[in-house]
């Protein structure tokens, strides 16, 4: 296990690697960038198989089947010819930030995957800062979503891009309060450490609410059903790409995959107990954990309308954030008064404050929306 | 420094996924907030109604398949009608039957759509649309029982309809009838109590009471605003009056209540279809008309409830085998003139759904 270096500045400190992988710091450095990136780019393209086929199951059709066996060559079929369509540019729009941006909004995602901890040891740096850096990185993929849509020089894009922004705004602070919780209870803020924690009890029954919280507010954050309104089908008709085709296009669309692989990644390390699991090798939890998790956000896609953009503005900032306040206080009096407990004691008391936090809460809080007076 | 903002236009169509065709709707937006809305319309425009004057009464019947095309068999039906009543053409009871229960089952199709599409337009990605588009398939296998024919129809005729039904088609549309309570139900459990529903379409899209009778609003747009107005006890026409059957209302005219009043409406279309199948009589279905009808001198209009409201045909003979004016008074155009009202203040995600919520088809607004 590598030793936690205490300052980030050190880049050297890096160089102490996992005792059981080989080569030195520049082997693995490129060893585990190609891993990821294989690992991004073929989850992304087993994603879209699976979210296609999966919707077509919930919609009583068949999905694709036809390019090779279940369709399963389909995502290769439709890259191939992303590739070779024409690469529009607005003719009014920004030339230089049309280009960048799929660029902006791909590669913080993917830089995302540096921290995650594949197996023991499997990552291609154990920060000592790993969930900081995560919330950091994630928010910079949101500049790209704003500069695709006002440098397309095109209303639907503009107005998906500003919808973007806000969301971000608002679920990025639940999101960080109930990671702080997870953070409170292991002592550590690197993402194998939380893993490690996570030895006897993963951290969705310990933080019940906490997982409640991040997992809605990674919904938001990965633009999905029912907060999708940055992309909004029926009234946006595209959101914020609507002008792009081609391998650009390509590229905006695998930079929302892989956040949607980061998100169920993210969720797999903090609150599901990461590659651990009995029997199985470790690598084969962690990806059933993360297909578990998207197959499940496929579930409330195919289930659920879209939700109005005041009425996300209110549920970020009415309920979900005094909720994420509400558990963090509960569990920081556990962690500084409680350190002896039986976990599974505190696993009862946390499952029963969420039940009656959500009840009471939804009971005064409405989703609502008013006309206004022009 | 001082920050000054600005409204903008944004063009809603004409091809755009949730306007059902091509229609446009330029709103003025102050960011989210609509300030304005002015609706389009005239894209899908063929001159239908002055095409009618150039053919046969009877070449006219293909035309009405053309209007309203998700619901051809209740466009044939007004037609039809006007042109018996100026011609005194008598019809079999048996063909009354099988139109009151083509209409009925168009009905349904036409519920099915409006409100499918209408979740659709929330949000919920297809699923609910395609498990109505399941039972829709079904009335359309009927349908193509009977004519052959799956979206337009073409089967009523002065005197009557073209075709007896089959012999299978009796024992399918008795499986049906008794399988869409259940499917009907499965949609209320999907959908009536979802939260996220709920929130978007209730209070949202107000047509007031005054504001739809003074539109002359008509069909479940006008019943969501609780007015107990339906063709079909207010004047019945064919054998309406002989069938038991409710007006579903709404009470507060919202999306919401539009959406309630199709749901039941489809209820009320299974029971009457139930009423016709028991009590359809044997005879033949078509009487003899002369092949160049020539009507005498006169005007008429006929009016049934069609599935999006008042469907009425006004037609002027001058005693030549050809309509000297045809003209269709279209639920749907009537249906979407309060369109600004029930949207200004509202937020531009609203005007999808209320627009979707009043149920049009773009083939009967621009004719």
């Amino acid at each position: 296990m590598a030793i936690l270096s205490t300052n980030p500045n050190s880049f050297s400190q890096l160089a102490v690697l996992p005792p059981d992988w080989p080569g030195n710091f520049w082997l693995h450095w490129v060893v585990f960038t190609v891993i990821i990136l294989a690992f991004v780019l073929n989850t992304a393209l087993i994603f879209i198989w699976l979210e296609r086929r999966a919707l077509g199951r919930f919609q009583v059709r068949l999905g694709p089947n036809r390019v090779g066996p279940f369709g399963l060559l389909q995502p290769i079929a439709d890259v191939l010819k992303l590739l070779t369509k024409e690469d529009m540019i607005p003719a009014k729009g920004d030339k230089l930030v049309f280009w960048l941006a799929p660029l902006v909004a791909f590669v913080p995602v993917l830089m995302i995957f540096a921290v995650i901890p594949f197996q023991s040891g499997a990552l291609l740096a154990d920060l000592n800062i790993g969930i900081l850096y995560v919330v950091a990185i994630s928010s910079v993929a949101a500049v790209g979503v704003f500069m695709a849509g006002w440098a397309s020089n095109n209303k639907y894009s503009l107005i998906g891009a500003m919808r973007d922004v806000a969301m971000l705004i608002s679920y990025e602070i639940p999101i960080v309060l109930s990671i702080v919780g997870v953070v409170l209870i292991t002592g550590s803020l690197s993402l194998t450490e939380i893993v490690g924690a996570q030895r006897d009890i993963p951290f969705i029954l310990l933080q019940p609410l906490g997982f409640l919280i991040f997992f809605i507010g990674s919904l938001a954050e990965s633009n999905r059903t029912p907060f999708d309104l940055v992309e909004a089908d029926s009234e946006l008709v595209a959101g914020y790409h609507i002008e792009y085709s081609g391998m650009k296009f390509a590229t905006l669309f695998l930079a929302e995959y892989a956040e949607v692989i980061a998100m169920s990644a993210l969720m797999t390390t903090l609150f599901l107990g990461g590659w651990q699991g009995p029997l199985l090798p470790p690598i084969i939890w962690f990806l059933i954990k993360v297909f578990a998790v998207f197959l499940f956000i496929v579930w409330i896609r195919s289930t659920i309308p879209r939700m109005r953009i005041d009425q996300v503005m209110a549920f970020a900032w009415k309920f979900l954030l005094p909720l994420a306040l509400i558990n963090l206080l509960i569990t920081s009096l556990q962690v500084v008064f409680w350190p002896e407990a039986s976990p599974w004691l505190i696993v009862f008391l946390n499952l029963v404050a969420m039940v009656v936090l959500v009840l009471s809460w939804s009971r005064f809080f409405r989703l609502g929306g008013e006309r206004i007076e022009v | 420094m001082t920050l000054k903002t600005e409204h903008f236009v944004l063009n809603l169509g004409p091809l755009h996924p949730s306007t059902h065709g091509v229609f446009r709707l330029r709103a003025t937006l102050d960011g989210e907030v609509i300030v304005d809305i002015e609706p389009v319309i005239g894209y899908l425009h063929r001159g239908i109604e002055k095409l009618a004057e150039g053919c046969t009464y009877k070449q006219n019947i293909p035309f009405t398949d053309r209007l309203d095309y998700l619901a051809s068999m209740s466009n044939n039906l007004p037609y039809v009608m006007a042109v018996e009543k100026l011609a005194e053409i008598n019809v079999p009871e048996r063909a009354e039957y099988l139109r009151v229960i083509m209409v009925e089952l168009q009905r349904i199709v036409s519920h099915i759509i409006a409100v499918g599409t209408f979740v659709q337009d929330l949000g919920a990605f297809g699923t609910p649309l395609l498990y109505m588009f399941r039972e829709r398939e079904k009335i359309l296998d009927l349908f193509e029982m009977v004519c052959g024919q799956r979206l337009t129809y073409n089967y009523m005729r002065f005197g009557g309809v073209s075709h007896d039904i089959p012999d299978e088609f009796l024992p399918a549309l008795a499986k049906f009838v008794d399988r869409m309570p259940g499917f009907i139900d499965e949609y209320d459990q999907l959908l009536a109590e979802n939260e996220i529903l709920l929130a978007r379409t209730k209070g949202v899209g107000i047509l007031p009471k005054d504001l739809a009778i003074n539109i002359s609003a008509s069909g479940p747009v006008l019943r969501a605003s609780g007015v107990k107005w339906d063709i079909r006890k207010a004047d019945p026409y064919s054998v309406y009056d002989r069938f038991e059957f409710d007006i579903p209302t709404g009470s507060i005219s919202d999306a919401y209540d539009r959406y309630r009043v199709r749901i039941e409406e489809m209820r009320q279309c299974v029971r009457i279809l139930r009423q016709a199948m028991e009590q359809l009589p044997k005879g033949k279905v078509l009487t003899e008309v002369p092949l160049k009808l020539r009507p005498p001198a006169g005007e008429v209009y006929a009016h049934i409830e069609a599935p999006k409201g008042e469907l009425g045909f006004y037609l002027v003979s001058d005693n030549s085998d050809k309509p000297y004016r045809f003209h269709v008074r279209a639920p749907s155009l009537i249906n979407l003139t309060a369109l600004r009202q029930m949207l200004i203040g509202w937020k531009l995600a609203d005007a999808i759904i209320v627009f979707g919520s009043i149920d049009i088809c773009l083939g009967e607004v621009d004719r």
